[in-house]
C-alpha cells in the first residue's frame, strides 16, 4: 500500500505543480489567448477521460460531445437558478460543478451500462445516434432552452484579484483549476489498481473475468469516471461562454475529441491535453493563415482546411504511429517528454493500440 | 442573472489596473497583457474597423455565404468615393459555420485581437445569441444582427444590441392579414422551422387570425431533408394558403413535395425564405418558375426590380463584386453596409462606440427599406412592417400592400420607401 | 387513412434507399471487418462525378453507371491504397481510420465545390401514382424501390448462387483455411469493398433528387441512419439491413407526420437503445453469427 500512496502522493505533487505553471502563465497572455487557453483546458477535461476509456478500456465513444454538453446543461440548471436566488459566486459554482457532476455521471453511467453489453461498433453506433439527437433533445425537452440554450450567470473576477486581471484570465484560472480536479484523479486511477483492470479487461475479458475482475463493473466505471471529467469540462466552457446549447455539441465536435486523442496517443494523459490544445489551436491558426488569400479561395479554404488536416493526421497517427504523437516521438524525447505524456512503468500494457495480426478477424464480434 | 455582469466602465477599469499589475508584478511587457481600452478602439482618422460573424462554411453557408460579400462590395464602393468623414470602412469576416462554439470564438477574436469598433450584421439566432452577453458587457455596438427574433430588441438589457430584419411577428402577422383579405375564409396553414424562427412566426399569424385560425401548423428540422409527411398532413387537412416560416432550401422542398402530389395550393413565405432567384436555383429553371408563378413572399428592403436602390446595388455588385449572382441576399448585404454608413455619418465627425449607438437610437436614420425605420431609444427593431411581393411572369415585385404591426394590432399601411439619394453614399 | 398510407408508402421509399445504404456497410462489415465511416463522403464524391456525367451528356443512365464504376473505384483505392496498411486485430483502427478519410473526403469537396446544392431532377416525372384515389407514391418512389429491389435480389444471387459469392462468404468467415483452400483472400476484400462503394454510391443518386441537391454533406443523414439501421439489424446481417432499413423509414415518417419532426431523432434513439439492450448484437445476430 505505501508503493500506491507514494505514487499517488508524487502524482498529485506533479498535478499541483503543473497546475501552478499554468496559472502563472496566464499573466503573460492577453485576453483572447486566456480565453483560448480556458476553451484548451475544458477540451483537456473531455480529452483525458475519453483517452482512458478507449484507451484503456478499448470502448469507442462518438458521444463524448454530449457528455460534456450533460455538464454544461447540469451547471446552468443548478447555477442558474441558484443565482437567481442570489447566492454568492463561489457557492453557485460549487453547486454548479455538483449539478454537471451528477447528470453527467448519470448520463456517463446509463452509456455504460449499454457499453459493458455491446462491443466496438455497436457501442459505436449507440453513441453516435445519441449525439445526433441531442438538437432534438434540447428542442423537445422542456427547459432545455432549445436552439439557443440556456444563459449561465457571469462569474466576474472576485473583489482581491480584481486589480490584478481581467475576466478572461480569471476564467482560465477556473478552467485550468477544474482541469486539474478533474484530471488527477484520472492519473492516479490509471496509474493504480483501477488502470490495471481496465487494461485487463480490454486484453482479454476472459482473462480478466478468471482473475476476478468483473468486466462489465469495470466498463460502466470507466464510462462514469470519464464521463464525470468531461462534464467538468463542459461545465467549464458554459462558464467561460456564459452559455450553454446544443449547437457546439455536435458530431463534429464528438469526432474532434477523438481526433485528439488518437493524435495524441491513446491512454496517455499528456497526449489528450495536446491534442486539446490542437483541435482548439489549429482551425483558427489555419484560418488565420487562410485569411491573407483571395476571398474566393479563403471562403472555399475556411472550415475546410482544418477539418482536412484533421482527417490526415488521423489517418496518417493511425497507420504509421498507432502509438499516436507520445510514442511517435519515442525515439526523440528524453525525460521532459516522458513527464509530459506519463507512460506507465515498463511491463504495463501499451496503452496505443493492440499490436496487428493479419486481417480480417475471423471471429465474429457479437459473439465475443 | 443580469445583476452579476459588471458595466463597460467598470471592466475598462478592471483592464486598466490589470495591464499596470501584470506588467510591474510579473515583470513582463504590457503589451502580453491587456492593454487599457482606449477611448473607442477600431477608430483612428483614415479607417473605422467592423467586424462580422457569417456562415461561410457548413450547411447554412448555401443559403447566406453570400450576404457578408455584398455588404463587403458596399463598403468598397464607398470607400472608393471617399468614405465617411473621410474614413475608410474596413469590413472583417469570419466565418463561424453556424456553429455557436465558433461564434463565441471569432467575436472575441475580432473584439480583443482585431480591436473592432463595432460588430455588425452578426449572422444567426442561436449563433448570436451566444455573444450577446459578451458584447453587452464590452460595451461593444452590436448593430444590425441577421436574424427576425425577437432577442434583439431588448433595450434594457441589451442596451448596444439592434436587429436588422423586419421581426418574424412582424412577418407572419403581415403575410397572415393579406392571406385574410386576399381570400376571407381560405384554410391557412403554416409550416415552420422547430425552433424560434417557426414559433415567433406563429404567434404572428395568430395575432393576426386568432389562434383558431391556423388549421394545421407543421414543423420541419432542418438536419432531415424530407418534407413529406409535413406536406401530406397539410395537404389532408384541405390547406388552400400555406405560410412558411422556411429557409429558402426547406421553401424549395415544401413546393416541390406538394407539386409531387399533385397539390397546387398557393404559397406565402417569410423574406428569409422567399427569394425568388435562390428559389430557382434550388427547383431548377424549369419547374422553378412555373412552380412558383403567383408565390406571395414578405420584405421590407428595395428589392423592387428596376428600382433606383435595385438598379444602384447591381451596378456596385457588377463592379465590387465580381458581379456575383445577384439576388435578395445581395440587395440585403448591401442595405446593411447602406445602414452602418449611415449609422456613422450620424455618429458625428469623430465618432465613439457611445455617439455611434446614440445615432441608431437618436430615430433619425432613414435606411433604404420601403417603410421608414422604427429605431428609438425604447425600441431596437428596424422595421415594425413589411411589404408583399408577389411573382408575376418570373420577376418577383412588390403588389403594394403593406402592412405594420403595433403591439397586437395588423393593420394595412402605406408604403414609404426611401428615395435613393447621394448615389447610395450617406451623408451627415 | 389516406394519411397512414401516404406516410407508410413514403417511409417505404425512402426507406429502402437507407436499407441499401445500409446493406453496403453489411458487406463491407462482412469481407473486411470494417466499419466504413467514409461510405457516405465516398459515395457523395461518385455522385459528383455521375453528375458531371449527366450534365455532359444528358443521360441519366450514364449517370447511373458512372455512380457504380466510380463508387468501385474509389472502393479499391480506398482498401488498396489505405485500408490495407492499418494493423490492428480490432475494428477500431480500422474505424478510427474511415473517421479520418471522412474529414478529409468532406473538406475536399467543400475545397472543391463550395458549398451550394446543386439540384438534380429527377429522372422520372414527379406525378404521383393514385391507388384506388389516394395518391401513393410518385413514379420516382416507384422507380427507387424498383432498383433497390434488383440490387438486393443480384446480390443475394451473387452471394449465394455464385463461386465467387462463395469465395467471397468464405474468406469473410475463415480467412485461413480459405486461403488454405486456394481463395486469394486479399482479393476477395478487395471485391468486398467495390461492391460496397458501389452500392452506396447508387444510394446516394436514388437519395439526392429526393433532397435539396447534392452538397458534401448530402450523404451525412443518410449514413447516420444507415449505420442505426446496420447496427439495429445486426452488422452482418443482410436481412437485418433491409428490415432495419424499412423499419427505420417508416418510423421517422410515422413520428414526423403524426407528432413532429422534432421528435424523429428521438424515435430513432428510442428504437435503437430498446433493441440493442434486448439483443445486444442486433435483431438477427445470434443467427447470423453461426451461419454465415
Amino acid at each position: 500500500m505505501t508503493g500506491i500512496d507514494t505514487r499517488t502522493r508524487s502524482i498529485v505533487l506533479r498535478a499541483a505543480g503543473l497546475t501552478a505553471l499554468a496559472l502563472a502563465a496566464t499573466f503573460a497572455l492577453d485576453p483572447f489567448r486566456n480565453y483560448q487557453l480556458a476553451v484548451i483546458a475544458a477540451t483537456f477535461c473531455a480529452t483525458a477521460g475519453l483517452t482512458l476509456l478507449v484507451g484503456l478500456t478499448g470502448q469507442l465513444s462518438l458521444g463524448h460531445a454530449v457528455l460534456m454538453a450533460a455538464g454544461g446543461y447540469g451547471y446552468a440548471l443548478v447555477a442558474g437558478p441558484a443565482a437567481e436566488a442570489g447566492l454568492p459566486g463561489a457557492a453557485r459554482f460549487a453547486l454548479g460543478l455538483l449539478g454537471a457532476v451528477v447528470i453527467s455521471g448519470a448520463v456517463g453511467g446509463l452509456l455504460g451500462l449499454a457499453g459493458a453489453r455491446l462491443r466496438g461498433p455497436y457501442l459505436a453506433g449507440l453513441t453516435l445516434a445519441l449525439v445526433i439527437a441531442l438538437p432534438a433533445l434540447a428542442t423537445q425537452v422542456p427547459g432545455l432552452g432549445k436552439d439557443q440554450g440556456l444563459g449561465v450567470p457571469f462569474e466576474g473576477v472576485p473583489g482581491l484579484l480584481a486589480g490584478v486581471m481581467v475576466v478572461e484570465q480569471w476564467h482560465a484560472w477556473i478552467a485550468i483549476v477544474v482541469a486539474a480536479v478533474a484530471v488527477t484523479p484520472l492519473v492516479v486511477l490509471r496509474s493504480g489498481r483501477a488502470g490495471l483492470r481496465m487494461r485487463a479487461v480490454h486484453g482479454d475479458e476472459v482473462a480478466a473475468r478468471l482473475a476476478g475482475v468483473s468486466p462489465a463493473r469495470v466498463k460502466v466505471g470507466a464510462f462514469v469516471v470519464s464521463s464525470v471529467a468531461a462534464g467538468l469540462g463542459g461545465a467549464v466552457l458554459a462558464v467561460v461562454t456564459q452559455n450553454v446549447g446544443p449547437g457546439r455539441y455536435s458530431l463534429a465536435f464528438s469526432l474532434l475529441l477523438l481526433v485528439a486523442v488518437v493524435v495524441g496517443g491513446l491512454g496517455s494523459v499528456g497526449g489528450a491535453a495536446v491534442g486539446a490544445a490542437l483541435v482548439v489551436l489549429l482551425p483558427w491558426f489555419v484560418d488565420t493563415l487562410a485569411s491573407g488569400l483571395p476571398a474566393d479561395l479563403e471562403q472555399r479554404l475556411s472550415g475546410n482546411l482544418a477539418v482536412a488536416v484533421f482527417g490526415a493526421l488521423l489517418i496518417a497517427v493511425t497507420v504509421a504511429w498507432p502509438g499516436g504523437l507520445a510514442t511517435a516521438t519515442a525515439g526523440l524525447r528524453g525525460r521532459a517528454g516522458r513527464r509530459l505524456s506519463r507512460t506507465p512503468p515498463a511491463g504495463g500494457v501499451p496503452s496505443g493500440l493492440p499490436p496487428s495480426e493479419p486481417r480480417p478477424d475471423p471471429r465474429p464480434i457479437t459473439e465475443r | 442573472m443580469r445583476n452579476h455582469t459588471p458595466t463597460p466602465a467598470a471592466r475598462s477599469r478592471a483592464t486598466r489596473a490589470s495591464a499596470a499589475a501584470c506588467a510591474v508584478g510579473v515583470g513582463l511587457t504590457a503589451a502580453a497583457c491587456s492593454s487599457p481600452a482606449a477611448a473607442s478602439p477600431g477608430i483612428d482618422d483614415e479607417t473605422v474597423k467592423v467586424g462580422s460573424h457569417q456562415p461561410l462554411t457548413g450547411p447554412a453557408a448555401a443559403g447566406f455565404s453570400s450576404i457578408s460579400a455584398a455588404t463587403s462590395a458596399y463598403f468598397e464602393y464607398v470607400n472608393a468615393n471617399g468614405g465617411i468623414h473621410g474614413r475608410t470602412i474596413e469590413y472583417v469576416v469570419k466565418d463561424d459555420g453556424y456553429n455557436p462554439a465558433n461564434t463565441q470564438t471569432v467575436v472575441r477574436e475580432l473584439v480583443q485581437e482585431d480591436e473592432v469598433f463595432a460588430i455588425l450584421g452578426g449572422l444567426g439566432t442561436p449563433t448570436h445569441s451566444s455573444v450577446l452577453d459578451y458584447l453587452d458587457q464590452n460595451g461593444v455596438p452590436d448593430l444590425f444582427v441577421a436574424s427576425g427574433s425577437t432577442t434583439w430588441n431588448q433595450p434594457e438589457e441589451y442596451p448596444s444590441t439592434f436587429g436588422f430584419n423586419a421581426d418574424y411577428v412582424v412577418e407572419g402577422a403581415a403575410l397572415a392579414q393579406y392571406a385574410a383579405d386576399e381570400n376571407p375564409g381560405a384554410v391557412v396553414c403554416v409550416l415552420g422551422q422547430d425552433d424560434d424562427f417557426g414559433e415567433t412566426f406563429l404567434e404572428g399569424v395568430e395575432l393576426a387570425l386568432g389562434a383558431e385560425g391556423v388549421a394545421t401548423y407543421q414543423t420541419y428540422s432542418t438536419s432531415n431533408e424530407d418534407v413529406t409527411a409535413q406536406i401530406g398532413a397539410m395537404k389532408e387537412a384541405g390547406c388552400e394558403i400555406n405560410l412558411l416560416a422556411t429557409i429558402n432550401g426547406f421553401t424549395a422542398m415544401a413546393l416541390g413535395t406538394a407539386a409531387q402530389m399533385g397539390w397546387f395550393p398557393q404559397w406565402y413565405s417569410s423574406s428569409s425564405g422567399g427569394d425568388y432567384p435562390t428559389l430557382v436555383g434550388f427547383l431548377g429553371e424549369d419547374v422553378g418558375s412555373q412552380l412558383l408563378e403567383g408565390f406571395v413572399s414578405a420584405n421590407y428592403l428595395p428589392n423592387s426590380p428596376g428600382g433606383d436602390w435595385y438598379e444602384l446595388f447591381q451596378q456596385i455588385n457588377d463592379e465590387y463584386n465580381d458581379g456575383a449572382p445577384f439576388d435578395g441576399n445581395t440587395v440585403y448585404g448591401m442595405s446593411v453596409g447602406y445602414l452602418f454608413a449611415e449609422a456613422l455619418a450620424q455618429a458625428g465627425e469623430d465618432p465613439t462606440r457611445e455617439s455611434l449607438v446614440e445615432a441608431v437610437e437618436s430615430g433619425e436614420l432613414v435606411g433604404n427599406g420601403i417603410l421608414p425605420l422604427t429605431f428609438g431609444a425604447d425600441d431596437h427593431a428596424a422595421y415594425d412592417g413589411v411589404g408583399i411581393a408577389v411573382v408575376t411572369k418570373g420577376v418577383q415585385d412588390f403588389v403594394g400592400a403593406t402592412y405594420r404591426v403595433d403591439g397586437e394590432t395588423v393593420s394595412a399601411a402605406d408604403a414609404e420607401p426611401v428615395p435613393l439619394e447621394n448615389d447610395g453614399i450617406p451623408t451627415p | 387513412m389516406d394519411r397512414l398510407v401516404l406516410l407508410v408508402s413514403t417511409g417505404v421509399a425512402r426507406g429502402l434507399v437507407i436499407a441499401l445504404f445500409a446493406l453496403s456497410l453489411v458487406i463491407i462489415w462482412r469481407a473486411a471487418r470494417i466499419v466504413n465511416f467514409a461510405q457516405a463522403a465516398m459515395a457523395v464524391m461518385a455522385v459528383y462525378v455521375a453528375f458531371a456525367i449527366e450534365a455532359a451528356t444528358g443521360s441519366y443512365l450514364l449517370a447511373l453507371l458512372a455512380a457504380l464504376v466510380t463508387g468501385a473505384l474509389l472502393g479499391v483505392a480506398v482498401e488498396r491504397g489505405l485500408m490495407r496498411h492499418v494493423a490492428g486485430r480490432t475494428p477500431m483502427p480500422g474505424m478510427i481510420v474511415a473517421i479520418g478519410l471522412v474529414m478529409v473526403l468532406q473538406s475536399l469537396l467543400g475545397i472543391l465545390f463550395g458549398a451550394k446544392h446543386r439540384p438534380m431532377t429527377p429522372v422520372l416525372s414527379e406525378s404521383p401514382l393514385y391507388v384506388g384515389g389516394v395518391p401513393v407514391l410518385s413514379r420516382y418512389d416507384l422507380f427507387v424501390l424498383v432498383v433497390a429491389l434488383v440490387v438486393v435480389v443480384g446480390l443475394g444471387l451473387l452471394f449465394n448462387r455464385s463461386t465467387l459469392g462463395l469465395q467471397l462468404r468464405a474468406s469473410a468467415v475463415a480467412p485461413e483455411v480459405s486461403r488454405l483452400l486456394g481463395v486469394r483472400v486479399p482479393r476477395m476484400v478487395t471485391i468486398g469493398w467495390m461492391l460496397s462503394s458501389a452500392v452506396a454510391a447508387l444510394a446516394v443518386l436514388l437519395l439526392v433528387p429526393t433532397e435539396l441537391g447534392l452538397n458534401a454533406h448530402s450523404g451525412d443523414v443518410l449514413f447516420v441512419h444507415a449505420f442505426t439501421v446496420a447496427v439495429l439489424g445486426g452488422l452482418d446481417s443482410p436481412a437485418g439491413a433491409l428490415l432495419g432499413g424499412v423499419v427505420v423509414g417508416v418510423l421517422v415518417s410515422l413520428v414526423t407526420g403524426y407528432a413532429s419532426a422534432g421528435l424523429a431523432p428521438l424515435a430513432v434513439l428510442a428504437l435503437l437503445t430498446t433493441v440493442l439492450l434486448v439483443r445486444p448484437g442486433g435483431i438477427f445476430a445470434a443467427k447470423e453469427a453461426r451461419t454465415a
